[in-house]
């Protein structure tokens, strides 16, 4: 349910009903629904489904949960087959 | 193009005493997944005009037919544009009517000549729009190097037709031994894309009504033919070469695959896919390789000559992003698998027509 | 794109599953009940990374598969009608009702329209006083909001010519019903992100407990869901049962007040058909009687539509883990792909349709969570 992505708030209109502004999503934008966060501020990232942001995205949550994932097992370095590694090496940054 | 050509013998239904799955009485009104370039657009070719019309040339599956004519071989094709709306970032209607149908040709390894054009024009239409897309076919037909040779105007009433549709046929003449189709696809060809995929289809969905976004990108629309002789240069066994345009690459695999009875093996993080395109179809939930393009090829290139064919591609303006994404196996025949980023694999089916944005 | 790539990071995934590997000591099965985490698993091939103790049994909650038979044909019925333009997600067009989907009532001459949201359906009404706009109002507590607030917002502007088709469904009581059929083999739930977002967490607690099953609040890139099944099965091992967030960049205890508010002042709890499992209670929204003047059942009367499901279809076995999809008598036969008769074959994440595609293959490894024996993937069709 609910193919939901984060984007930044990269403008604010507070004279649109209901509130709106513009979201960047890595190069592409397109108008949200800011209603339901209304204190949020130009700059922040939010979750968006269906046009609607739903909730703001907290940077230090996300940080937690990397660190977190990176101190896991630590002995274990090696991961990926042949492919993987024939991949990597094939693709530029641009692949993702 | 792949609209004749979208099935392989092997699971092709006889109309005489075809079963389910996949009836046609499923729908018995024309879909828009009908012009899908997916399952549905093979069924319609299938279950209505092979049974119809059907002969050897028919069902060679080949972007554009080859010909034995006078002690030539000439390649021959045509393709409707019905694209909408008629102007978008990087392009017109009237480029891709050129572009589209050059690339057909250049899929059979053919030098594209002369092509032919057909406006069907909806009454109401500002002759302005007509003469910018005009100026548009003119201008391609020349980067292409191709001449028009005739052409033909309709005039449907108001309502009965979107603007401006165009239909070009062409044909080239294919060198002496080339034969490049689906069907000689072989277990270790390398799969070879020329470039970043999804830029067309991307481009052309955010200018749509109801969809507008906004994103810096254009289509990809550009003629192929030339960069088909570089890589020929190389070596004159290329075994497939297929422009992607409807359903994307995943639905051009697919047809290889079931074609040629082989399988097909990618390498996600391989695929050249521009953030923009995947940023758009993640918030979209498209899969950027069912996103149409129209101005990429895939090729299944013999391994002893992979490197030296990518070489020429990236050697060339319209091959510069060219990438290696895969090969062709002996394994799971008929059929695409994907490595994915993170080790596992996923089955990239034919599309079954149209994508939509989903929810889910 | 930020909180993306990161949560792609295959040497991070590495780590996750080593550690899901050496605390798995006996077989656990899971449900990720949100069809975006299934799409996110299939896309990802996640379930064929995870050791063989971890199974995860692909739950109901896609919105656009559970959507059940006779709302489809009442939509089918409105969207035929000559004043009326039928606004839907693009996702709903293809799901066949009684013989036909919304693309056939298109292709028959329908406006039919896919938007992106529901304001857009709102937009195309103010613009156009003189058509009937119609929005096909689905989707869990994620999509609630945009839909409470597009019918708001149609009152507002005083737009009589706007109403929606209401198919919403909740997911705790899904959950609860799930945890209460006879022989119920799951064990832990991959609560769903998004949902959550919106709704906080508050309503899970009393579920885990009464259950006491874990529930781990999860997101939905690769890296997120793999997070959410190492702490379950961590709960597991360990025999506890309690809610945790494993989402917590998205998700608040409190989640979005001003769009619950918003939820609540539009839409009350209803009992609520599901495709191809049944009725369940107390897991939908219908409009309030405030709002029952946007009600397009009741505005184009089509209550008196009554679709019974396909008897034979055996999906709701299918998505508690009881039975494979082979065991169904209709799997492959009268139900496929193309014709769908149930939740699990409608969604090309569904369970049956995994199993329908991955059966084609022959050597590749099929997904766990369809738990297809490899001796079975024989090509069909």
């Amino acid at each position: 349910m609910c193919l939901a992505v984060p984007g930044k708030v990269v403008s604010i209109d507070h004279r649109a009903d209901p509130l709106t502004g513009l979201i960047d999503f890595g190069g592409v934008r397109k108008q949200a629904c800011l209603e339901y966060l209304p204190d949020i501020q130009v700059g922040e990232y939010v979750i968006v489904h269906v046009g609607f942001a739903l909730q703001r995205l907290d940077e230090e949550s996300a940080r937690a949960s990397l660190e977190l994932f990176g101190q896991l097992g630590l002995l274990e370095e090696e991961f990926g087959d042949a492919w993987e590694q024939a991949a990597r090496q094939e693709s530029g940054s641009e692949a993702r | 193009m792949a609209d004749l050509a979208t099935e392989s013998p092997r699971t092709a239904v006889d109309p005489a005493n075809w079963t389910c799955p996949a009836p046609l009485r499923d729908q018995p009104v024309v879909v828009m997944g009908h012009g899908g370039g997916g399952a549905l657009s093979a069924e319609l070719v299938q279950q209505v005009f092979a049974p119809a019309y059907g002969n050897p040339t028919l069902a060679a599956l080949t972007d554009s037919a080859v010909l034995h004519l006078g002690g030539a071989r000439l390649a021959f094709s045509t393709d409707s544009y019905v694209v909408r709306p008629l102007f978008f970032p990087g392009g017109s209607v009237g480029d891709l009517a050129v572009n589209g149908t050059v690339n057909d040709l250049a899929m059979s390894g053919a030098r594209p000549a002369y092509l032919s054009t057909a406006f069907i024009l909806e009454e109401g239409v500002e002759l302005a729009v007509v003469e910018r897309v005009a100026r548009a076919v003119g201008a391609a037909a020349e980067a292409a190097g191709v001449t028009v040779a005739t052409g033909d105007t309709k005039v449907v009433e108001s309502g009965h037709g979107d603007g401006v549709y165009v239909t070009t046929a062409g044909v080239g003449l294919v060198p002496d031994g080339v034969d490049i189709r689906p069907q000689r696809a072989r277990p270790g060809d390398v799969v070879l894309v020329s470039g970043p995929i999804g830029l067309h289809g991307v481009a052309v969905m955010s200018v749509r009504e109801g969809l507008e976004f906004g994103v810096e990108i254009a289509s990809d629309t550009a003629p192929l033919a030339d960069l088909v002789a570089a890589m020929l240069a190389v070596t004159p066994d290329l075994h497939v070469l297929r422009d992607p345009t409807r359903g994307g690459l995943g639905a051009s695999l697919n047809e290889i695959a079931r074609a040629s009875g082989t399988g097909v093996r990618l390498v996600e993080r391989a695929i050249p896919v521009p953030d923009e395109v995947a940023n758009a179809c993640g918030f979209l939930g498209l899969d950027p390789l069912y996103v149409a393009n129209e101005g990429r090829l895939v090729a299944f290139v013999p391994p002893e000559h992979a490197e030296a064919v990518l070489a020429a591609m990236r050697a060339h303006q319209q091959g510069a992003g060219a990438a290696r994404v895969g090969e062709c196996v002996a394994d799971h025949p008929g059929m695409v698998v994907v490595a994915t980023g993170l080790g596992g694999t996923r089955v990239l089916d034919l599309p079954l027509g149209e994508q939509l944005p989903r929810i889910c | 794109m930020k909180y993306i790539d990161e949560f792609h990071d295959p040497q991070l995934a590495g780590r996750l599953l080593d550690e899901i590997r050496s605390t798995a000591t006996r077989p656990w099965a899971l449900m990720e009940v949100c069809g975006g985490q299934t799409h996110s698993i299939i896309r990802h091939g996640i379930d064929q990374l995870l050791p063989e103790e971890v199974e995860l049994i692909h739950g109901p909650g896609c919105p656009v598969c559970v959507t059940p038979l006779d709302v489809i044909d009442k939509a089918l019925a409105i969207a035929a009608r000559p004043e009326v333009t039928f606004c839907s997600f693009g996702d709903m067009l293809r799901v066949p009702g009684t013989g036909r989907d919304l693309f056939r009532v298109k292709g028959e001459g329908g406006d039919v329209r896919v938007v992106y949201s529901p304001l857009d359906a709102v937009d195309l009404a103010r613009r156009n006083p003189d058509r009937q706009v119609v929005f096909f109002a689905i989707g869990f507590e994620t999509t609630a909001p945009a839909n409470a607030m597009a019918v708001h917002q149609a009152r507002r502007l005083g737009l009589a010519n706007f109403s929606l088709l209401v198919s919403h469904v909740r997911v705790p009581p899904a959950i609860e019903a799930i945890m209460t059929a006879p022989d119920c083999r799951v064990q832990g739930f991959l609560a769903a992100g998004h949902v959550c977002s919106v709704m906080g967490t508050a309503e899970y607690p009393d579920l885990a407990e009464r259950h006491r099953v874990p529930l781990v609040v999860t997101g939905f890139e690769p890296l997120d869901i793999l997070e959410g099944i190492r702490r379950a099965v961590h709960q597991l091992e360990r025999g506890e049962h309690r809610v945790e967030n494993a989402y917590p960049r998205a998700v608040r205890e409190q989640g979005n007040p001003a769009a619950v508010r918003m939820i609540e002042e539009v839409f009350e709890v209803t009992d609520r058909n599901w495709r191809g499992i049944g009725r369940i209670p107390d897991s939908g929204w219908r409009l309030t009687d405030a709002f029952r003047a946007y009600d397009a059942e009741h505005r184009f009367d089509v209550s008196g539509i009554r679709t019974e499901e396909p008897a034979e279809c055996r999906a709701g076995e299918v998505l508690q883990g009881l039975i494979k999809p082979t065991a169904c008598a209709a799997f492959g036969t009268t139900c496929t792909p193309r014709t769908p008769l149930g939740a699990t074959m409608v969604s090309s994440e569904g369970a049956c349709a995994a199993y329908y595609l991955y059966r084609r293959m022959t050597d590749t490894p099929a997904p766990r969570g369809s738990r297809i024996p490899r001796e079975e993937m024989n090509p069909v069709g």
